[in-house]
């Protein structure tokens, strides 16, 4: 083995580049910041206005959107540390974060990589190579293949040894990215060549590993550091069972069942393993556990984890990218083991807040974010913390990541961090693009998340109960946003401004505007009274409104009270014909029905769409043939994941508009079917 | 701000007393009447005909008109109930009419009612037609015209052709004098109707919808023997596409709706008026109260400062030469942030009122101060005391001031409307921009009683003269018919259906309706006269 020891020699940090984007690189700015080191931040003209480009004291420009122009090229990121004079670099995660190669250039030019070595992150990056790794470290794992021979024969040959199910995975991946379950062997084929396109496509690496699938698993993984000097210490579990796609979205600190003596097991043999390969910096064991408490080692995270604010919310005065500088620096770690387990108190919660449609298959989104608020009720209270990147005005693009904020609360016990997370979620609003925070929010009210019983297969167990339309609040919502509008449009009148809106001298039908959510249409109807009362109809959410009281509007915020006395605080957003609504803890999207036909809307063509931005990988069908209902056609690549666009019902593919390689609108007709 | 500088009135109103108990019972009945006569007029030509109108896929036409105005704005309906309970009318005589908000601008919006008798015009159509032509001529109003129109209700054409023709002369006058005319065709507009798209500065059509021709096709037929189609001699394509008589060809009546909104849109319109002061202050007293203020009886007075501290921004009312003619109160105040003058009648109009009035009117006209007039008015007071100081040449001066003041007038008859009262206090033959009643309201040359009591005079004298006997049950019978007929028809709902007024009004939305009125006759620039007729002095 080739030995990797890091240099111990003293390096002097004064200006630090982060080669990432969004709310890791605003993240890792402030602690630069606390640590009186300068920064600068890489951009791509996707996020030229982005607000981590603003606060970095120095930025440049390195290319297109496309991440493979920019946040992945490595050379024109060593390029800009050095126009800029930068003495680090810092990958953040995702992007370079695990690649050996950056990692040897960046140190080949001089500057200092903060994470491992190119060693490490080639040992335990590749899963494949980091199994054989924690086989010879005597760290449990799951039985599978890892093999060279990439054949579909070999692969198909180990599986049929292993035995379904089985998991199919990227060897060089993360994130859920090129991963298949196959529990029928007659898929294997098709799951093989797919998790192998995606595998190339999402880290240029075809490789794959194949290993025994356990049931009802849960996610536990160890955070661990180890300094230059060969210490390594753990930073105990955080728990990160709650996933969707196989990527997380909820993560706590401590894990709620985890028997001690299991515990200090994983402890124990993450850091064995990191010993083993002399791992200097951050990274993460990841372990599957059974429901025996049976432990198998999964992957190393060679990098900080999107989710290492719970451990730092469990460890008083942690912070885990001030300790990453500081081992890269040289310095030996300022804290054993003993020390830690005295700093260990009280429970942190991570929500992962995702522009996604969690009732569509999580398809992600993208688009403008028209209102990102987190109401004053919450906003300064020491038990949260808000990772985001994210202004109202901004946008999520459509090239990258579709999270959105990291929501984390922390509490005396788990209880109390809920319920801090709770009164969080109610207090945040994102609207302008769909996102997964009311899921989010029925996740944290699942009992069998109060009660830590859950694994891996959580959300899809209990989706039908999660993604439960709550249709109670629309009549409200729509009313909301109706006398929002009339009091923004009264406010803004310059015609006779103090006369009572609506006013008829011989009483005609009420004030009306109809709003569709979904596939629901609420008709608003109102007439003005004196004292900011409101005769309110509802149709088409049946219900039925007497007198309502506008209490008050300020900005976007409103406050309704019913004619039994009750109120009801919204948040009302209007932009252009939507206007969203967050009301009892639900966020509604009310798209105003237009008053007049636009005589300019083109007649719609009946085909196959896009159902979001992205790059067309595959078209499927030729002109002219005949499809069937529900047939791919298209696929196409968007927010690093392969979609397939469907055939809409049975005809002949009369026009194939889509072109391999073409980047396409979200709407955009691909293929036109007759 | 000069408003604020003006005085709170105060309020005198036993709230809880017997009169005002009797008076909101009686005014509340009378609005019961009222709702029930809009309700009637709302319904147009009544279920079936609507049912029938909504299945062909048409807006009703005080449909298409709430889709014209903007979101939330006002419609100040005109005359509603022009033709109630006249042989032969329904209420609101096949026209909706008014004045609304269309893309910013305050327009002129009539509306054929098409399920009466398919919109045909009636002589209250004519009559109302015609209040509504010189409402946006007075004003100054661009016009919208949503038709489908029969055209003359035929049987009854020797009331219509004669004074119906004005209609066309008032498009091109309002036209000349630079106020648009638009006009929107929904359905048949034909004949002389249409010269109603002909003679309007812009012309939208519906397709297949409008149909627009002199003679339909079996009058072609007859006099040329060619055989056409309604569609082919007037249809909304051919006059888009061929004649031009169509300017905008609509797909269907929200697109011809949409159109019409955005041609008001390009006008980039503005008021040639001040516009009212930003801040506003309410009245300190409410609305509601008017109900048990206004006399249900027009035999009792009421303050009529109660009603003004009722009306004006902040209760607040600057009265003038307050300890003269104190019959009536004038004074200065601001309604919706518009400055007024009012004239209010506080009793029977004396020399000294008179006097002071057209004194009044000349101080509006000076500083162009538009002027409201608050009628509560049983005459001029006569007897030999009145007549020898002159109270014709008094009387004379108010109405020469009155019928030659140029600002902007309003005038609101809240109880009596008897005699010379009614010109001298700016009634309908004075041409206020705006005429409004309260449902208390009695209009007449005098009251039933007293016009009965006047005849009852003469016949005994006439019989003296004569040498005959009175008969007595003759003349009783005879004044208690001329009674009865002056008291029907001084009732403000035959009044109304008559058009002698703008329409009857709930007493609460008075302020409302007076900031509406002043907004629309702040639409011509406001500037008071310096010349007068010869006042007898």
């Amino acid at each position: 083995m080739q030995t990797n020891a890091p240099t111990a020699a003293p390096a002097a940090i004064h200006k630090l580049l982060v080669a990432n984007r969004g709310e890791i690189a605003v993240r890792i700015f402030r602690t630069c910041a606390k640590m009186g080191i300068a920064t600068v931040a890489v951009f791509s003209d996707a996020d030229e206005d982005a607000l981590f480009v603003r606060v970095a004291d120095e930025a440049m420009r390195i290319g297109p959107a496309p991440s493979r122009e920019s946040y992945l090229r490595g050379d024109k990121i060593i390029e800009a540390a050095k126009r800029t004079g930068a003495d680090a670099i810092h990958p953040g995660f995702g992007f370079l974060a695990e690649n050996a190669e950056f990692a040897e250039a960046v140190a080949a030019a001089g500057l200092v990589f903060i994470g491992p070595s190119p060693h490490a992150i080639r040992a335990m990056g590749l899963k494949r190579e980091a199994k054989i790794t924690a086989v010879a470290a005597g760290v449990p794992v799951v039985p599978g293949y890892t093999g060279e021979d990439q054949s579909n024969e070999a692969i198909t040959k180990a599986c049929a040894e292993i035995g379904v199910p089985l998991l199919i995975k990227a060897s060089a991946g993360g994130g859920g990215k090129g991963m298949r379950i196959v529990r029928d062997l007659a898929e294997l084929e098709d799951a093989i060549e797919s998790a192998r396109r995606e595998a190339e496509s999402a880290f240029g690496n075809a490789t794959l590993i194949v290993e025994r699938y356990v049931e009802r698993p849960r996610h536990v993984e160890i955070q661990i550091l180890g300094d230059a000097h060969g210490s390594v210490v753990h930073l105990f579990e955080r728990e990160c069972s709650i996933q969707r796609r196989h990527q997380k979205i909820v993560e706590e600190a401590p894990s709620p069942r985890l028997a001690p003596d299991v515990r200090a097991r994983m402890g124990a043999d993450a850091v064995k393993l990191a010993k083993s390969i002399g791992y200097a910096n951050a990274g993460t064991v990841e372990f599957v556990v059974a429901p025996d408490g049976a432990y198998f080692f999964l992957e190393v995270n060679t990098r900080l984890q999107v989710e290492h604010p719970v451990t730092e919310g469990v460890i008083a005065g942690l912070d885990l990218v001030e300790e990453q500088i500081r081992i890269a620096r040289g310095e030996p770690l300022r804290f054993d083991q003993a020390a830690l387990e005295k700093r260990l108190s009280g429970s942190s919660i991570e929500c992962r807040v995702c522009a996604e449609s969690p009732r569509d298959g999580y398809l992600p989104q993208s688009g403008r974010i028209v209102d990102f608020h987190v109401d004053a009720a919450v906003a300064g209270e020491d038990w949260l913390r808000i990772e985001t990147a994210m202004e109202s005005g901004d946008s999520v693009p459509v090239h990258y990541d579709s999270m959105i904020a990291k929501i984390i609360t922390r509490g005396e016990t788990r209880t109390d961090a809920i319920v801090r997370m709770r009164r969080a979620l109610a207090a945040l609003s994102v609207h302008g693009v769909e996102t997964n925070v009311e899921l989010l929010q029925a996740v944290l009210a699942h009992p069998d998340f109060a009660a830590g019983d859950f694994d891996t297969h959580f959300l899809e167990r209990n989706a039908e109960v999660l993604l439960a339309d709550a249709g109670a609040s629309l009549a409200w919502a729509a009313i909301a946003a109706a006398l929002h509008g009339e009091a923004q449009r009264s406010s803004a009148r310059t015609l006779t401004p103090s006369v009572p809106s609506g006013f008829r001298n011989s009483r005609y039908a009420p004030e009306r505007c109809s709003f569709a959510c979904g596939e629901r249409v609420v008709e608003v109807g109102y007439v003005a009274e004196p004292g900011g009362f409101f005769r309110v109809t509802v149709t088409g959410a049946d219900m039925f409104f007497d007198r309502v009281r506008r209490v008050s509007v300020l900005g976007a915020k409103l406050v309704l009270e019913g004619s039994d006395g009750k109120r009801f605080a919204a948040r009302v957003v209007p932009d252009a014909a939507r206007t969203f609504v967050r009301i009892g803890g639900r966020s509604l999207t009310l798209v105003e029905q237009p008053r007049f036909p636009d005589r300019n809307a083109e007649s719609a063509v009946d085909g196959c769409v896009a159902p979001m931005p992205g790059k067309i990988s595959k078209v499927l069908v030729e002109e002219g043939a005949a499809v069937k209902a529900g047939e791919t056609l298209v696929l196409m690549e968007a927010m690093k994941m392969e979609h397939a666009v469907k055939a809409p019902h049975d005809g002949i593919a009369k026009e194939v508009r889509a072109r391999v390689g073409e980047q396409v609108d979200g709407g955009a007709l691909l293929v036109i079917v007759e | 701000m000069a408003t604020a500088s003006y005085p709170v009135l105060r309020s005198r109103v036993d709230l809880r007393g017997e009169l005002f108990e009797k008076n909101r019972a009686e005014n509340l009945a009378a609005l019961e009447k009222l709702d029930k006569a809009l309700q009637k007029s709302r319904e147009g030509g009544g279920e079936k005909y609507n049912a029938r109108h909504l299945a062909a896929g048409k807006l009703l036409p005080r449909e298409r008109v709430e889709k014209l105005i903007d979101r939330d704005s006002w419609f100040l309906e005109v005359a509603p109930l022009a033709g109630l309970n006249i042989s032969g009318h329904a209420p609101g005589a096949s026209i909706v009419g008014g004045v609304g908000v269309v893309s910013g601008v305050e327009c002129m919006i009539t509306a054929s009612e098409a399920t009466v008798k398919g919109g045909a015009m009636s002589e209250y159509s004519v009559i109302k037609g015609g209040r509504l032509s010189d409402l946006a001529e007075h004003n100054g109003l661009p016009s919208i015209s949503l038709i489908e129109s029969a055209g003359a209700d035929l049987p009854n054409q020797s009331k219509i052709f004669v004074p119906g023709g004005r209609g066309f002369r008032d498009l091109t006058r309002r036209s000349e004098a630079r106020t648009p005319t638009i006009c929107l065709v929904f359905g048949s507009s034909t004949a002389g109707g249409a010269y109603m798209p002909g003679m309007s500065d812009y012309v939208v059509m519906v397709k297949k919808q409008a149909q627009v021709y002199l003679g339909g096709p079996p009058l072609v037929k007859m006099a040329t023997g060619e055989e056409t189609t309604h569609e082919e001699l007037g249809g909304a394509e051919m006059h888009s596409r061929v004649s031009g008589v169509s300017d905008y060809l609509a797909e269907d009546e929200l697109d011809a709706i949409r159109l019409g909104r955005e041609i008001v849109a390009h006008l980039d319109w503005k008021k040639a008026g001040p516009p009212p002061s930003r801040v506003v202050e309410e009245p300190k007293f409410s609305s509601e109260d008017l109900l048990g203020i206004a006399s249900s009886d027009v035999r009792i007075p009421f303050d009529m400062r109660e009603v003004i501290a009722r009306i004006t921004d902040g209760s607040r009312f600057s009265e003038f030469k307050p300890l003269y003619g104190p019959e009536l109160v004038c004074g200065w105040a601001n309604i919706h942030g518009y400055p007024v003058g009012i004239l209010a009648n506080n009793g029977i109009l004396f020399t000294a009122c008179a006097n002071k009035g057209a004194q009044f009117i000349e101080l509006c006209n000076q500083s162009d101060v538009p002027i409201l007039y608050l009628q509560n008015i049983v005459g001029f007071m006569v007897g030999k005391k009145y007549e020898e100081e002159g109270i014709i040449k008094a009387g004379a001066k108010m109405i020469n001031a009155v019928s030659n003041s140029t600002v902007p007038s309003i005038t609101i008859m809240m109880g009596a409307s008897y005699g010379a009262g009614n010109y001298a206090m700016a009634g309908r033959a004075y041409r206020p921009n705006f005429l409004f009643t309260w449902p208390n309201h009695r209009i007449a040359v005098m009251g039933g009683k007293q016009l009965a009591g006047v005849l009852d005079i003469i016949q005994r004298d006439a019989a003296v003269k004569k040498g005959e006997a009175v008969d007595e049950t003759k003349l009783s019978v005879m004044k208690q018919m001329i009674e009865g007929q002056v008291d029907a028809e001084s009732d403000p709902f035959f009044a109304t259906a008559r058009v002698w007024d703008d329409g009857i009004i709930d007493p609460r939305d008075t302020r409302t309706v007076l900031g509406i009125a002043l907004s629309v006759s702040h639409t011509k620039p406001v500037r008071g006269t310096t010349s007068w007729g010869v006042f007898r002095h």
